[in-house]
This record gives structure tokens, C-alpha cells and sequence, in this order.
């Protein structure tokens, strides 16, 4: 009995929460190095209209999904330019993006109207896939979802566990120093952007790819946003953008079984839900001083302008 | 290799800041003719239905003051904040909350032709907004909460909470079940400035703001001390300055024009409160502080251009059938290259080869 309900709220989470970590992850590479964007998503929303049109278009999932990251490192790139090159303030250049993000996509999705695209694959593993529970839990996604977990994997191994993660990590922290030791800051910072904006892309993909194939307006639904808010309840750490992705992706799978099975409480309430729950974990998270001051790279948000 | 340097200005270049927005406006408008060139469409006629053709009618212009007011009022309250450090990205929810305050007496006491009552609501927006503002400053203060992504969150809530209301409580019982209020009662609106045309006397209370605002930000100790703070906060904690008080005053100012500009909204053009209140003021406004040079009588020179873009973007779907959301990319692109253009204020760029 408890399996037909646990087994799809366990396996709805890990599908909320893919695009959750792509999006997260991506942009905690460039926190890492110093740099916030605002942008993510704007830069989401433009990964799921490109991979949406692509898709739309006849290509194959997979080239639709790197189109879309492609435009997504694309769309971080005009950020880039201004933010780092220009050194404008990060926060007012990655609003920008989003409102931007938010008009284009709009703008060239509104041709894919009431279109919808066929979900892609779910992979099959002989044998774990027919394992009770933990089969259909864990063991029978779609390849964005496993996708999603070897990049956070490689992602740690980079930050960790190789020279350039270190170099990441320097820059980030002591932006002058890095650049006396003769690392280029900046084009270091464009790399960690842009690859935090191929991730977004990705987020954005999969929302278009494999949870609801249906363009709909500003359909990333503030995940860009949440996205921001995991990276700091990770604490700049790469295995915890895990946990506080599952931890939302069950508040939102959650709110729409407790929606499905008409529980008396309004919709409105539960659809909030995902929304108050990242505020709480935000507040959780920021009120020890300690928590922010020990993780929080150094110079998060600051231009860099090399000195002498 | 090119390499394109900042060079530092001996001195920064104060009237940058005022040629800045008009590069980022000739650019924006340069942008959108490949736009529209792309699409097979004449720029030059197209630009003309979007940007002269709003403004060619009296009955346009009322509609450019009525929709110019709103950003205005909230480009002021945001304006406040930034220039305390504080980032109100959340004034679309603020928005929300005032409508939906100020709506509720208007159904509650609408028949009884009160003549308090649209002053009441006036003051219920107000301090609707100023409520869902002071989430985000009481959990910055006590809880070091980022305001960026608490205020953000709340649009959702509040957007939320009021289609919750229009489709239960608040929903009209005669209304064959669309989501949406009971119309106003007169008492209950703004009286129209001029006859025929939307435009409505809320426009004094935006004209009041800009004054306000500008003795605040110009005149008073207070808003000194915020600047500062925002500008510069290790000198500011070392002159005394308090911070948690910059955060609660960006805030609940910034809420309260937010939520006045709902109110205005619900008892103006809109006449009842449906589901969808806002096409983005919120966020619209926060451009408007930007080219607004975060000044208030700058402010109202953003509005003005953000208000054109909204009309300009409504004029070209209705002759040519593009999507409305040219407005929302547009907008993003001034912004883009209104932050571009202000480098020159404080840079020359040099371009290297090495």
C-alpha cells in the first residue's frame, strides 16, 4: 500500500529536483569564483525556449539540450561583458539579464503557443530497474537526471581535488592575490560564468525536455531564483546543492500530491509552499553569522579591477 | 590580442550621467530595428507605430501619464532602497498586498457611498505594501535573511494569495464564477481628471511622492546617513550610522509606494481586483530607478520613457500582431546598455593590443 504512494513522491522529487541542480550547480562554480548572477533565471528560461524550439524543430533531445546549453553560456556571456569587463555592479547586470531572458523567451516562444513535445527516454537498467522500491526510485530516469548528479560529482572532484578548482577557489576568495601570482582573474571569471550559464541552460532544457513538455510563459516559475537561494543553504558546498535540491523537490512534489489526492486546503497555500519553505531555509541558514562568514567566498559580488 | 582596458578618469564625468541613458535609448532603438528588420518589418515605420504613434492623441497621452504614474511612484521607493543598499526586487508582490488591501474595504464598505473611504484605502495600499516589506526587513535585520531573494520569493506568495482570494473569499458572487472581484463603487475610485479618458486624480499622490522623495533623499539628515551607509558602509559604521534602520526605512518606504501604486492601479484603470494586477511594474520600476540616475526628478523622466516602451509594446501588437513580451526585451536591453554606458562616467575604455 504505502509503495503506490512513496515510490511516486520519492521519484516525482528526484525529477523536481533535476533542473534544480543544474541550475545550482552552476551557479555555485561561480560564486566560488567571486561572481553572482542574478540572471539565472533569465538564462533558464532562455535554455528552455531554445531547446523547446530545437526539439520543436525535429533534433534529437540531445541536441537540444546542448543548444540550449550553448545559448545559456551565450546569454552569460552579455552578462560577463558587463559585470566583469566592465565591472558594473553584478547585481544590476544580472536583473538586466532576467528581465531579458524573461522577454525573449516570451518573445519566440509565443509561436510554440499550445505545441508540446514527447518527453525524452527513460533509461532502463536491467535488473535494479526492476528491483522493488528502489527500482522505479531510483533506477528509472531519464539520462538529464543521472546527468544532473555526475556533474555535481565532477564538479566537487574539480573544486577539491585539482589545481584549477584551486585556482577557482583563489580567485574567488583573494582576487588580488590570484592576480600578483600571475592568474587572470577575469578570464578565469568568464569561464566560471559561462559555465554556470551553460548549466542554467540545462535546468532550463530539462523543464522543456522531460518535466513539462508544454511552452508556457515564464514556465521556469521562479526555479532560478531558488536556485540562488540553494547555493547559499549549500553553503558553497557542491554535495549539499543535493540536499537542498531534494529537500524542494519534495516540498514541491508533496504540495501536488497533497493537491491531487484534495486535501482541504486551498491550492494557492500548497502551491506557495516551494516558495515560504526556500525563505525558511534561507533565514535557517543565514542567522548564524558564523555559517555565512566561514563559507561565503570573499569578494562574492565584487568587481575586480587589478591593482598595480 | 585586443584587450580592452578601463582607464580610470582623473575625475569622474558628471554629465555621463545624464548623456548615459540616451546612449542606452539610441542603442535600444538601433537594436530593435534589427529586430524588426529581421521579422520583415520597416523599422522606421514600425518605430513610429511604437514610439510617436502612442503619443499622437490625447487619449494616448492620458494613457502614457496613467501607466507612467504607477512606475514612477514605485521607481521613487526603489530608488530609496538602492541608494541605502537595498534591494527591493520584490515590489511586485508589495503591488499585490495593496491592492489587495485596499480592495477589500473597497467591496467591504462600497455600498454605503462613505466619503472616507478612498482615503481609507489609500492608507490601507500604503501599509498593505509596507506589511509584506517588512518580511524581508525583519528577517535582513534579525536574521541576516538576503533581501534580493526573500523579496522575490514574497511575489510569488502574494501573487498566490490573491488568486486565492479573487477565485474564494473576495470573489464576485454575481460574477458567473470568473476569478475575479465586484466592480468598484464609485466612492471607491479615483474621479477621472478629465472626462472620457482614464487618467485619474491618483496622479497627485505620485506628484506628492516626487516632491517627498526628493526632500528625503536631498534635504534630510536621514537620508544622508542612508546614502552613506549604502555607498560607503565601513564609513558609515564608524560615524554611528545605523544600518538596520537604512534597511527598514529602503524597505517599508520602498513597500509603501509599491503598495500605494497597487492601490491606485485596483481604483483606477482596473476598477476591481483580478487575478493579474501588474504586467511587471515591479521590476519595470527598478529600470526607472536605473535610468532615473537613482534622483527622483530622474525618476520621473524613467517613467515616462518605461511607460512609452509598455504602450509602444501594446501599439505594435495590436497593428502587427507581435507578441506584447517585445516590451519585457526591450526593456532588458536598455537596462543592458544603460549599465554599459554608465562605465564612461567613471572610465575611458582603451582598447590594447599585447
Amino acid at each position: 500500500m504505502i509503495e503506490h504512494l512513496l515510490v511516486p513522491i520519492l521519484s516525482g522529487t528526484i525529477v523536481a529536483a533535476t533542473p534544480l541542480i543544474y541550475a545550482a550547480i552552476g551557479e555555485l562554480v561561480a560564486e566560488r569564483s567571486g561572481v553572482v548572477n542574478l540572471g539565472v533565471e533569465g538564462i533558464m528560461l532562455i535554455g528552455t525556449v531554445t531547446a523547446f524550439a530545437v526539439a520543436f524543430a525535429g533534433y534529437p533531445a540531445f541536441v537540444a539540450g546542448l543548444a540550449a546549453a550553448g545559448a545559456g553560456a551565450l546569454a552569460s556571456l552579455v552578462f560577463a561583458v558587463l559585470a566583469l569587463s566592465l565591472a558594473t555592479n553584478q547585481y544590476a547586470a544580472g536583473l538586466a539579464l532576467t528581465i531579458l531572458g524573461s522577454g525573449l523567451s516570451a518573445f519566440i516562444g509565443h509561436n510554440f503557443g499550445s505545441a508540446s513535445l514527447k518527453t525524452i527516454a527513460k533509461i532502463h537498467v536491467p535488473i535494479l530497474s526492476d528491483l522493488p522500491v528502489i527500482g522505479p526510485v531510483l533506477f528509472a530516469h531519464d539520462a538529464m537526471t543521472y546527468l544532473a548528479l555526475a556533474i555535481t560529482a565532477a564538479v566537487w572532484w574539480f573544486l577539491y581535488r585539482t589545481k584549477a578548482g584551486l585556482v577557482v577557489r583563489i580567485v574567488g576568495e583573494a582576487p588580488q592575490s590570484a592576480h600578483a601570482i600571475g592568474y587572470p582573474v577575469i578570464f578565469i571569471r568568464y569561464l566560471t560564468t559561462m559555465f554556470g550559464g551553460s548549466m542554467a541552460g540545462l535546468g532550463g532544457a530539462y523543464l522543456a525536455l522531460a518535466y513539462t513538455p508544454l511552452w508556457v510563459e515564464n514556465m521556469t516559475a521562479g526555479r532560478g531564483w531558488i536556485a540562488l537561494a540553494l547555493v547559499v543553504f549549500a553553503a558553497w558546498r557542491p554535495g549539499r546543492v543535493l540536499l537542498g535540491a531534494w529537500l524542494f523537490g519534495g516540498v514541491t512534489v508533496l504540495q501536488l500530491f497533497a493537491q491531487g489526492i484534495g486535501i482541504k486546503v486551498p491550492s494557492e497555500l500548497l502551491s506557495s509552499l516551494p516558495y515560504i519553505a526556500t525563505i525558511i531555509v534561507l533565514v535557517a541558514i543565514s542567522r548564524n553569522p558564523q555559517t555565512l562568514r566561514l563559507n561565503a567566498p570573499v569578494s562574492l559580488g565584487q568587481s575586480f579591477r587589478p591593482q598595480g | 590580442m585586443m584587450r580592452i582596458v578601463l582607464e580610470p578618469r582623473p575625475s569622474p564625468l558628471p554629465f555621463m550621467r545624464i548623456v548615459a541613458p540616451i546612449i542606452a535609448l539610441v542603442l535600444t532603438v538601433i537594436v530593435s530595428s534589427l529586430l524588426f528588420l529581421s521579422l520583415g518589418l520597416n523599422p522606421l515605420s514600425t518605430l513610429e507605430i511604437f514610439f510617436i504613434e502612442p503619443l499622437s492623441t490625447l487619449n494616448g497621452v492620458s494613457e502614457w501619464l496613467l501607466k507612467a504614474s504607477p512606475l514612477i511612484l514605485i521607481g521613487l521607493g526603489i530608488t530609496i532602497g538602492i541608494r541605502a543598499n537595498v534591494w527591493n526586487i520584490g515590489a511586485e508582490g508589495m503591488f499585490t498586498v495593496g491592492a489587495i488591501a485596499a480592495g477589500w474595504l473597497a467591496i467591504t464598505f462600497g455600498g454605503g457611498n462613505h466619503i472616507w473611504l478612498l482615503p481609507a484605502m489609500i492608507l490601507a495600499g500604503a501599509l498593505g505594501g509596507m506589511a509584506w516589506a517588512a518580511i524581508p526587513a525583519f528577517l535582513k535585520v534579525k536574521a541576516n535573511a538576503n533581501e534580493i531573494l526573500v523579496t522575490l520569493m514574497l511575489n510569488y506568495v502574494a501573487a498566490l494569495i490573491l488568486s486565492y482570494l479573487v477565485n474564494g473569499p473576495m470573489q464576485d458572487p454575481e460574477g458567473m464564477n470568473y476569478p475575479q472581484t465586484a466592480a468598484f463603487d464609485p466612492s471607491a475610485m479615483f474621479p477621472p481628471l478629465v472626462e472620457g479618458m482614464r487618467i485619474n486624480g491618483s496622479i497627485v499622490i505620485t506628484v506628492v511622492a516626487v516632491i517627498l522623495a526628493w526632500l528625503f533623499l536631498d534635504r534630510s539628515f536621514v537620508g544622508f546617513q542612508m546614502s552613506v551607509g549604502g555607498a560607503a558602509p565601513a564609513a558609515a559604521r564608524y560615524a554611528g550610522f545605523n544600518q538596520s534602520r537604512s534597511i527598514w526605512v529602503g524597505l517599508l518606504v520602498s513597500g509603501a509606494t509599491a503598495g500605494l501604486a497597487g492601490m491606485m492601479e485596483a481604483a483606477g484603470p482596473l476598477g476591481q481586483l483580478t487575478p493579474v494586477l501588474s504586467p511587471g511594474y515591479g521590476f519595470t520600476a527598478i529600470i526607472v530607478a536605473f535610468v532615473g540616475r537613482l534622483t527622483p526628478i530622474g525618476v520621473v523622466f524613467g517613467g515616462l520613457l518605461l511607460s512609452l516602451l509598455y504602450l509602444g509594446g501594446e501599439a505594435v501588437q495590436m497593428s502587427l500582431s507581435l507578441p506584447a513580451s517585445v516590451t519585457r526585451t526591450f526593456q532588458g536591453t536598455l537596462l543592458f546598455f544603460l549599465l554599459a554606458a554608465d562605465v564612461l562616467i567613471l572610465y575611458r575604455i582603451r582598447i590594447r593590443r599585447r
